[in-house]
């Protein structure tokens, strides 16, 4: 009695806070007590072994209003810390490697994947819906989107239009979306194509490591020759047409098709490319350059179908772009429902894609790609698997609980690269194993 | 080989239109289809945290909803 007593006043206060928020009246919000609140409340934790944690709680109310018109907002904060893979090819011996900020150094192991420790983030993002009829068998929607990290900006809007036909059983919608990124990376823009600097403005502690170049004067003009600025931006264009089906009384079909115009910096400023010699042995290490354009197109099918008890939700997307990249993704939910409104849901995705066509793990010196190359295994070949259980239950008249735990696992491929000398022995293609578990509270 | 699956996609989106005006329900038939759990972003919440995972770890985006920036992950 006391609990629910208690839960009631929470979703009060929310939906209070939530009003002024919005700037409404007293009055407005007595008006509005027919139709409640709706919130969800979510906690993600992602955990790679070895390398990058991130910590994801989303915050999402939304509200139907007498005349269908629905406000949906979104807050999003996210910590990100841990190791991720810089690019560079493992080698029979240790390796040095500059920091993103140009301020210290880091060291990797004879037969490690390189990997840099420094990242450290935290995310914010607010996403604003509002989605109402517009006419007869009409639905438009708009929405804005603001996200920032320390290094990051970014701001986008979104619309949407919905046409429904025969009886509502079918659906056209036409969506746009534009983004305005903006990156400011600690220690700013490398220079595509410029060698990493092995040292440091501060002479490191550890003195007598004889891989540090002298560190003399001249460091922090040296280093600011190999960057271009401290500042880059880039835009994202989607357009999305979606048709939606409903095929009987047990199933609805949707297919999307999307295409969408990525133009700006679109390198990733930390990732570097390791040129080795004849025998696979590291000559330079260079900052990665991709093309500046990115043209993404992706078809998309979702279908579910309600059994007698159980629901199977099954999609499938190919997607290509003009980097030479395609990929296909298939996706599955099966939800069993226990008893009194408990459920569980077993998921499975599988994931493919090819291999950008500037991607190589590395250059031999004696071939130097002439505009773009880039070693992030995230544009290499790569299959990844995902297998997960989700257990919901109800609680508190009709809340939802629910958890989730799913393991996450990437097996970047060799695209038919040839290994010299030293290469043959080490790990050029780490597998990337993942755990994922959320909580989410609905109410 | 990936025109063919775009040629194959394309047809099939086709077909499927088609067909449909002899597809649906009447609207005293959407019990099952009204279910929460029955509409196609059944999770929202799940939907948006997958995608900011896939979105960071893989080169593909979008698909489903706008595949967008917001992000500095990749």
């Amino acid at each position: 009695m006391t609990d629910k007593k208690e839960k009631i006043n929470i979703k009060a206060a929310l939906t209070l806070a939530t009003t002024a928020l919005l700037g409404c009246t007293a009055s407005q919000v007595q008006a509005q007590e027919a139709d409640e609140w709706a919130f969800d409340a979510a906690l993600l934790y992602y955990s790679e072994v070895d390398r990058v944690s991130a910590a994801e709680t989303i915050f999402n109310a939304n509200k139907t209003f007498a005349n269908d018109e629905v406000l949906n907002l979104k807050l999003t904060i996210d910590t990100l810390t841990g190791a991720s893979a810089n690019g560079a090819v493992a080698q029979p011996s240790i390796q040095t490697f500059t920091r993103p900020s140009g301020n210290g150094q880091y060291q990797t192991p004879a037969g490690d994947t390189p990997l840099d420790d420094t990242f450290r983030d935290t995310r914010v993002q607010f996403n604003a819906q509002w989605t109402q009829p517009i006419a007869s068998n009409y639905t438009g929607s708009i929405g804005a989107h603001f996200s920032k990290e320390f290094d990051y900006l970014s701001l986008g809007v979104n619309s949407n239009l919905a046409f429904d036909f025969n009886k509502k059983n079918s659906t056209f919608s036409l969506g746009f979306s534009y983004f305005q990124d903006t990156l400011t990376p600690k220690g700013g823009i490398p220079n595509p194509f410029t060698s990493m600097l092995v040292g440091d403005s501060a002479r490191s502690e550890d003195d007598d490591d004889d891989d540090f170049i002298n560190i003399d004067d001249g460091w922090d003009d040296s280093f600011a020759l190999t960057r271009l600025g401290k500042d880059d931006t880039k835009t994202t264009a989607d357009i999305l047409l979606g048709f939606t089906q409903v095929i009987n009384r047990q199933m609805i079909m949707q297919f999307n098709y999307s295409y969408s115009v990525v133009d700006g910096y679109l390198n990733d400023p930390f990732k570097i490319v390791s040129i080795v010699d004849a025998g696979g042995i590291t000559q330079d290490n260079i900052y990665e350059s991709r093309p500046d354009t990115r043209i993404k197109q992706s078809a998309y099918m979702q279908s579910m179908y309600h059994f007698d008890s159980t629901i199977l939700d099954v999609s499938y997307r190919y997607m290509w772009d003009d980097w030479n990249i395609n990929s296909h993704t298939i996706d599955s939910r099966f939800r069993i429902p226990l008893s009194e409104g408990s459920y569980i849901q077993p998921h499975f995705r599988y994931y493919q894609q090819s291999a950008a066509d500037f991607y190589q793990p590395f250059i031999m010196d004696n071939d130097m790609p002439s505009e773009f190359v880039s070693a992030d295994y995230r544009i290499g070949e790569m299959t990844a698997l995902t297998i997960g259980l989700k257990y919901g239950m109800l609680i508190n008249d009709g809340n939802e609980l629910s958890f989730r735990l799913e393991y996450y696992r990437q097996t970047p491929t060799d695209a038919g690269f040839t290994e010299p000398g030293v290469l043959q022995d080490v790990e050029l293609y780490p597998t990337i194993d993942a755990i994922i578990g959320q909580v989410t509270y609905s109410f | 080989m990936s025109q063919k699956i775009k040629l194959v996609c394309t047809f099939s989106m086709l077909v499927s239109i088609a067909g449909c005006s002899s597809l649906g329900v009447e609207p005293w038939e959407r019990d099952l289809l009204a279910k929460k759990e029955m509409s196609l972003s059944s999770s929202p919440v799940d939907s948006a945290l997958d995608d900011h995972i896939y979105f960071s770890k893989e080169a593909s985006s979008g698909g489903k909803s706008f595949g967008g920036g917001g992000c500095g992950c990749n």
